[in-house]
């Protein structure tokens, strides 16, 4: 149960959601954006989350968009996992979505919600960074577009009053070479102790992980080492040098086993794409 | 206390509730006695919850009631003889019987929907409910019981 009142909005257009957040908030209210509540819902019965109105977006039609034009493939933010997995316009977001939590699951968690909640893994977020995304931003200032990298840097920086509306991708890479791989504690549902996507264009590797760092990224510097004319065992170590901060030690793994994990993940990932022209 | 009453479609009937917006769909359907679903985990982890919305799985725990006004809800009590009921029954795919309206209503939707399902799909599909007395075989056998008269 969640232990607190909470008022339920659900606006139809984007201007409404963003006027609906401002007002709420000028009247003292702590107004939230909901996709398919299954974060706020469980983090709220734990009293580790709080709202007193939230915001769906799931009747907006511009989050509810996946199409796919000769030149641009557009993800709406409030479309479910499911959904785009069926869709399957990228193969490498498909493989990434089918990953995270379960099925019944994904038929709820929105492809917003994965990216821009607060649970730190944000798989579905490593496609769209090794594909140079745009993001579609709306809010008081109006709806923008800009770059991925620009936005997400280790989580989503996005101002409470902004939301995510559509992730877009250059139709080129959907059918680019590419990799990828979750590894857990143990099962085959639920965190990652090691995801690796990976994409090869122009005969570069491109890499991106979850689960390594208490944040998702991708690393240019990374990127560079692994794509050296160096013995395969040599650049993983190199790899593992270049990591952005500590890894992750935690109940899901302790370091030094995700440190084996990563090491073997890189060089599976490696391994499929290098063949490849 | 902020309360408002709503109207939701269940099993094909229009069931009134007073209700807290912050209320799950779990709660208020176990509140009109529909108590097929069970309370699990209610964290979206075990499945022993799940409902159909507009023919999806759901977690019922992770979903708020209000967000269902309008669509169709199944519940466990509104399916009556159907071939995954009876194969759960014929391959004795239970024990205790806690987690099983959650499979069945799961089971339900993917053999009507996915006919054509691969070992795959099956596995994916499965993998979103826990079962403590681990009857996960009698479980697949009951699934792909189904799955093979569909295909006859
Ligand atoms: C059972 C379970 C298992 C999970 N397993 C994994 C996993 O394996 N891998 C993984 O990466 N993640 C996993 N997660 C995390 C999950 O992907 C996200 O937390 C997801 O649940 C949130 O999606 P939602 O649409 O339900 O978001 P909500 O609960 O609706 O929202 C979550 C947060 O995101 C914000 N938000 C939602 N949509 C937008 C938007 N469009 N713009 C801006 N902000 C927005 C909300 O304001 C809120 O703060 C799991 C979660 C659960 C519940
Ligand atoms: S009670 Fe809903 S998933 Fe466990
Ligand atoms: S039969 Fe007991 S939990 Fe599944």
């Amino acid at each position: 149960m969640i232990p607190f009142d909470v008022a339920y909005y659900r606006p139809s257009t984007i201007e409404e959601a963003v006027q609906l957040f401002s007002s709420l908030e000028a009247k003292g209210k702590r107004p939230l954006y909901y996709g398919g509540g299954t974060e706020f819902i469980t983090l709220a019965r734990l009293g580790r989350a709080f709202a007193d109105a939230v915001i769906d977006l799931k009747s907006l039609p511009e989050c509810r968009i996946l199409s796919v034009t000769a030149h641009e493939l557009t993800f709406g933010a409030a479309v479910s996992l499911t959904a785009i997995e069926e869709a399957n316009s990228f193969p490498l977001l498909t493989k990434a979505a089918r990953e995270v939590a379960d099925r019944t699951a994904r038929n709820q968690i929105t492809l917003g919600g994965n990216i821009c909640g607060r649970i730190f893994y944000h798989e579905a977020v490593l496609p769209f960074l090794l594909a140079d995304s745009r993001v579609v931003i709306a809010g008081k200032e109006g709806i923008n577009e800009r770059s991925i990298h620009e936005v997400f840097q280790q989580y989503m920086h996005l101002s409470p009053s902004q939301f995510l509306v559509q992730v877009k991708v250059d139709a080129a890479y959907s059918n680019l070479p590419h990799a990828h791989t979750k590894r857990r504690q143990q099962g085959n549902t639920g965190y990652p102790l090691v995801t690796v996507a990976a994409l090869k264009k122009d005969g570069k590797l491109r890499v991106a992980f979850s689960g390594v760092c208490p944040f998702p990224f991708r690393s240019l510097e990374i990127e560079e080492r692994l794509n050296r004319t160096l013995p395969l065992g040599a650049r993983i170590a190199s790899v593992i040098e270049a990591l952005p901060s500590p890894v992750l030690d935690d109940i899901e793994g302790s370091a030094k086993y995700r440190l084996f994990v990563l090491k073997h993940a890189l060089l599976d990932v490696i391994t499929a794409l290098e063949g490849e022209s | 206390m902020m309360k408002c009453e709503i109207i939701l479609h269940i099993n094909g009937e229009r069931r009134s509730a007073v209700i807290r917006q912050a209320d799950t769909l779990l709660m208020v359907i176990r509140y009109l006695g529909l108590t097929g679903a069970k309370p699990g985990c209610l964290n979206g982890d075990c499945g022993a919850c799940t409902v159909l919305v507009n023919d999806t799985p759901i977690k019922s725990c992770m979903m708020l009631a209000i967000e269902t006004v309008g669509q169709e809800i199944t519940t466990i009590e509104g399916l009556r003889d159907t071939a995954i009921q009876r194969a759960f029954v014929e391959q004795f795919a239970f024990q205790c019987g806690y987690c099983t309206p959650g499979f069945v209503m799961n089971a339900y939707a993917l053999t009507t929907q996915k006919p054509d399902a691969d070992e795959e799909t099956i596995r994916k599909w499965l993998e979103s409910n826990i079962c403590r007395c681990t009857s996960y075989h009698e479980i697949e056998q009951a699934v792909r019981s189904v799955l093979a008269q569909k295909k006859r």
